[in-house]
């Protein structure tokens, strides 16, 4: 107990003493404190909303408690089994191919050996990442809408067109790949630099080894790469696990949207344009849950596959 | 560093049976993936000169046919589009700067090894990158600070990204020697002399990237101004856009217009698809040469080291 309180004590004169040496850091501090109070921690405490029922004039904290009540009309929705299984299968589909193509990719572009030839194409696979979801799902209208480009193609060469953008079994597909063509040079980069930093001793002893190229990536390239993949994945999931709404939003047609409503653009409608708050929050609030699971799962199967893990 | 790689890889060896073929496949994979590349942004420039009809139905692959500018005349006279590109840049300009200023203030603290509360502060934001109230409480908080439909609500709410300001941090930790520092305090700088004349130079090539990221997330944000704005006249350009290209709305045909007026404006209504793509993206593109010397650099402490 004594010892506790002397520790305290020289907590709060370490303190003290750092304030007048450092004020500056303090200073700084301020306005980021501000805005992580007023915009993520204030909105924290909203989480309430998704056990009330919310009144306006009775605000956030005067609305009266329902308990679970929101939660059950969510459960026994007639929507509640394709919401979870859309937002765990996209989720994971996009994960997973976002991750595995820009290594294939690295690793084959290491081979290319025309040093401008390898450029153009770092340079050429980068630029989508400049596009927006708007820009993006308008191209993928125009070259796979049922008019579009491919389909015209299609057509003319005698085939059936493939309505890629308005039927539900291929919505998952269209969704991931494209995003898998946006973000590739995008997240090729770091591994291309750590290829590039790959020891050229290591290659030219297998080759005297008589090891095939095959064996060079397999043995070589992707051992030196393993921990760059295992922390660039782990930094990438808690941001991929978030289902991108805002593209799906804009992909959304009511053709396909029994395959493309997911937990958050649910959340959307309900909430903004609806105006069915505590509902809404309840199915947000759910929707952070799964990825929580989501997130300790890949995270668990990483550590039991590699030894790396977040926590 | 690419020179020196093929140098060395070529020395005193040449493919033979399976690596040769390992060459032709690759050689081979790395055309297609040009091709899904380059065609279709080819595709969109070349569209966008070329003739509608002859467009649509496929006749158009690598050269504009039928040449003309109607798209980009068409765009000059577009009142929604012309508002929405100064809204976009003003958002892009102040956002983005706002984004540094926080995002430093908030790294470099946290960055110092002898800050007493650096744990505390650390955990503080971090925690936010796991967990949040949602989209709700959110929304409602902006709009209890009385943001909604002020051009500040499309800077303010995403003032910082807890995963730039880590980023930065590392390059703090990790790019900037001690000594340097200790020199700085000795010459009688205080930290934030310190920190602006010293260190932030060192820094260059991080903040630029987070320059990068930060204005490409702004000039392509459309979500926010769906939610928090309602006046036509604040609308950022991805507004617009989403209205021209997936919506299919488009205001150019006034009350009173002819019936074959009306027949032309929606063909050339066509082409502003393509032109407004053009327009809106290229623009951006155009930046990242002059930054992507810094990339590699910029961002591998940060990924090496978490």
């Amino acid at each position: 107990m004594k010892k506790e309180d002397k520790k305290k004590k020289r907590f709060w004169a370490r303190l003290g003493k750092d304030i007048r040496v450092n004020y500056i850091l303090y200073l700084m501090l301020v306005p980021v404190t501000v805005y992580f109070v007023l915009f993520c921690y204030i909105p924290m405490t909203g989480v309430q909303m998704a056990f009330k029922s919310y009144q306006i004039k009775a605000g956030i904290w005067g609305s009266p408690w329902v308990g679970l009540k929101h939660f059950r009309r969510f459960f026994s929705g007639y929507n509640f089994g394709g919401l979870l299984k859309n937002t765990v299968y996209i989720s994971l589909y996009s994960l997973i191919a976002g991750s595995v193509v820009p290594i294939l990719f690295s690793l084959m572009i290491n081979y290319v050996r025309s040093g401008r030839w390898k450029k153009t194409l770092q340079m050429v696979t980068y630029l989508p990442y400049f596009i927006s979801n708007v820009v993006l799902v308008g191209m993928l209208g125009i070259f796979l809408g049922d008019s579009g480009i491919v389909n015209v193609a299609l057509k003319s060469l005698g085939a059936e067109g493939i309505s890629f953008l308005s039927s539900g079994s291929l919505f998952r597909s269209v969704y991931t790949w494209s995003g898998v063509w946006q973000g590739l040079g995008f997240s090729s980069v770091i591994y291309i630099a750590a290829l590039a930093g790959v020891d050229m001793q290591l290659h030219e002893a297998a080759i005297v080894d008589g090891a095939s190229i095959w064996q060079r990536i397999w043995h070589i390239d992707l051992t030196e790469l393993r921990p760059t993949i295992f922390v660039l994945f782990i930094m990438g999931l808690g941001g991929a696990i978030n289902v991108g709404y805002e593209k799906i939003l804009l992909m959304q047609n009511p053709l396909n949207l029994a395959a493309s409503e997911v937990l958050s653009t649910y959340t959307y409608k309900m909430g903004l344009i609806n105006s069915d708050y505590g509902f809404s929050t309840a199915v947000g609030l759910f929707n952070s849950l799964v990825s929580m699971v989501l997130l300790f799962w890949a995270n668990r199967t990483t550590r039991k596959l590699a030894g790396y893990s977040i926590w | 560093m690419g020179t020196e790689v093929k140098k060395t890889r070529r020395r005193g060896y040449k493919p033979g049976g399976s690596d040769k073929r390992f060459y032709i496949f690759n050689g081979i994979l790395m055309g297609v993936i040009f091709f899904i590349y380059a065609w279709p942004l080819w595709f969109i420039a070349v569209a966008s000169f070329s003739d509608p009809n002859l467009v649509t139905s496929g006749k158009v692959f690598l050269l504009p046919k039928g040449f003309h500018l109607n798209g980009y005349r068409l765009i000059m006279e577009y009142r929604d589009i012309l508002v929405g590109y100064a809204n976009s840049i003003l958002y892009t300009v102040a956002g983005t700067a706002l984004n540094i200023v926080m995002t430093i203030l908030a790294a470099y603290p946290i960055s110092r090894q002898d800050f007493v509360l650096r744990r505390f502060f650390t955990i503080f934001l971090v925690f936010t990158m796991y967990f949040s109230g949602g989209l709700i409480p959110l929304f409602l908080q902006v709009k209890s600070l009385g943001l909604y439909n002020s051009p500040l609500a499309m800077l303010v709410p995403g003032a910082i990204s807890v995963y730039n300001v880590l980023i930065l941090r590392s390059f703090f930790m990790y790019g900037v020697p001690r000594s340097l520092e200790e020199a700085a305090i000795l010459d009688g700088a205080n930290t934030f002399q310190m920190l602006v004349r010293v260190i932030l130079p060192l820094v260059k090539p991080t903040i630029a990237v987070l320059v990068l990221y930060y204005a490409v997330g702004h000039w392509n944000d459309y979500f926010s101004a769906l939610i928090y704005l309602k006046d036509r006249n604040l609308m950022p350009l991805q507004t617009v856009l989403r209205d021209i290209l997936i919506v299919g709305k488009i205001d150019m045909v006034s009350s009173g217009m002819e019936m074959e007026a009306v027949i032309a404006k929606l063909k050339t209504a066509q082409t502003l698809k393509y032109s407004v793509i053009i327009v809106s993206t290229v623009p951006l593109m155009l930046v990242y040469p002059f930054i992507q010397k810094y990339f590699v650099k910029g961002i591998m402490i940060g990924a090496v080291k978490g």
